[in-house]
């Protein structure tokens, strides 16, 4: 059995017909084919999965799909705009946010929302913003630093 | 890959549509999903049906209203950590919220979810029991109240019958009043190894205990409350050996279970200091409350 989810995606109209248990992600990275949010933990620990759903983060490993169905979904694909990088994008180049990549895209999301909330965060409000998903490989100092350039560095004509 | 089970899916549109959705056996509401979701991928829950009530956002809200604070059961943690009113009646909710999971996570867990999983780790439990809050549950006929002390009936299972949904949470707000919560996990946003909740109500003096609510929990403690340590505070003054006596009690009352989270008498151990720490940064909000309410 399958129903019809249609949902903006990065102000895409998408539909398809899917079954009621597809999870979020999967729709996202398989029947979209939008890769760049990473299917992790599966157990909402790691939060390499997440997105934005309305606006608000959320690991989409924890979602149906059917759930974003009528919502708008922003992923990392959706972080740059006309060409030019989000802050967060630049902050991570310019800081040496990442080593492996797999967690990049969800704490990208995740820092966007915060700075979109909190313009000036300090350190401790930034480890507290991203204290649910797991980074193996900087140790977060570079990860940190990153969102702090960004908050550093607003874009002129935020989106 | 874990994949749940195939399952049907319906939206709610409203609370009446949701209870008759309800009426089907092997049907599950889902909320935020942050816990069920998970167990259906481990297919420890199996539903047929799940009723989506996401878009319910009649009940989705915080409010003071005739002396009691009024939880929607839609309302997310992030809602009741952001509440001023939640916050200033009881902070406690802010206590336990700011433990609960991660920033992420508390934006879609709802508090209803929370209290309908009963997880005996799950924080807010504990916090509602010794707040003695009340649950108003709808039904197919119009709805009925359980306190929170009896909602529960073991792990995983609560009074929810078949056709109906929680709707809100209450708890009444009384002058005087302090309340706090005191947690050890292993790491940051992980469950509780034990936590101990407590809500004083001093008399007018300041000195003497007139309400005590206690609630512990993954310590196997019925109903998540520590009575006996309750019945021994009240009419006791509010002093550090009132709250050691009490906390001794608590740990002698409750059931932990050894696990990897530690070793039984290590729980008991955290089961008295926590419960002291409650109960006395309690009392301090108690008598905080007390100067701000005569200034």
């Amino acid at each position: 059995m399958t129903i019809r989810v249609a949902m903006t995606v990065n102000g895409t109209e998408y539909a398809r017909d899917v079954e009621p248990r597809l999870l979020l992600i999967h729709f996202l990275r398989d029947e979209l084919g939008l890769t760049g949010s990473h299917w992790g933990c599966d157990t909402s620990n790691c939060g390499s999965c997440v997105i934005w759903l309305d606006g608000k983060p959320v690991k989409s490993c924890t979602l149906l799909a059917a759930m974003a169905d009528g919502h708008a979904v922003r992923t990392v694909e959706g972080l740059e705009r006309d060409g030019e990088l989000d802050p967060v994008q630049q902050g991570f180049i310019e800081c040496h946010g990442l080593q492996c990549g797999f967690c990049t895209p969800g704490m990208m999301m995740t820092a966007r929302w915060l700075l979109d909330h909190h313009p000036d965060p300090d350190e401790a409000q930034i480890r507290e913003a991203i204290s649910g998903q797991i980074c193996r490989c900087t140790g977060y100092e570079n990860i940190v630093r990153s969102i702090r350039w960004a908050a550093e560095h607003p874009a002129e004509h935020p989106a | 890959m874990q994949v749940p089970a195939h399952v049907e899916y319906e939206r709610a549109v409203s609370v009446e549509h949701a209870l008759s959705l309800l009426g089907r056996p092997e049907t599950r509401v889902l909320a935020g999903g942050h816990s069920l979701i998970p167990m259906m991928k481990l297919r420890l829950a199996q539903p047929e049906l799940l009723v989506d009530i996401n878009g319910l956002a009649e009940l989705a809200f915080i409010a003071l209203d005739g002396g009691q604070l009024r939880i929607g059961a839609l309302a997310r943690h992030a809602d009741l950590l952001d509440s001023a009113v939640a916050g200033r009646c009881f902070p406690i909710f802010h206590d336990a919220e700011r433990v609960v999971a991660d920033p992420i996570v508390r934006l879609w867990g709802t508090i209803g979810g929370s209290l309908c999983q009963a997880d005996p780790s799950e924080d807010l439990s504990a916090a509602f029991a010794a707040a003695r809050a009340t649950a108003v549950i709808r039904t197919p006929d119009g709805e009925r109240t359980v306190p929170v002390r009896d909602f529960h009936l073991g792990p995983y299972e609560t009074v929810i019958g078949r056709g109906e949904l929680l709707a809100e949470i209450r708890i009444p707000v009384k002058p005087g009043t302090g309340s706090a919560y005191q947690k050890v996990s292993r790491r940051v946003g992980d469950w509780s190894v034990a936590a101990a909740a407590a809500v004083l109500r001093l008399g007018p003096d300041q000195q003497s205990i007139t309400e005590a609510g206690i609630g512990l929990t993954a310590v196997g403690a019925e109903h998540f409350v520590a009575v006996e340590a309750e019945d021994y505070l009240r009419g006791r003054a509010a002093d550090e050996e009132s709250f050691g006596a009490a906390a001794k009690i608590a740990a002698k009352h409750c059931h932990p279970a050894a696990d990897q989270r530690g070793p039984e008498d290590f729980k008991r151990h955290l089961v008295a200091e926590l419960t002291a720490r409650a109960l006395r940064r309690a009392a301090e909000r108690a008598t905080a409350a007390s100067g701000e309410d005569t200034a």
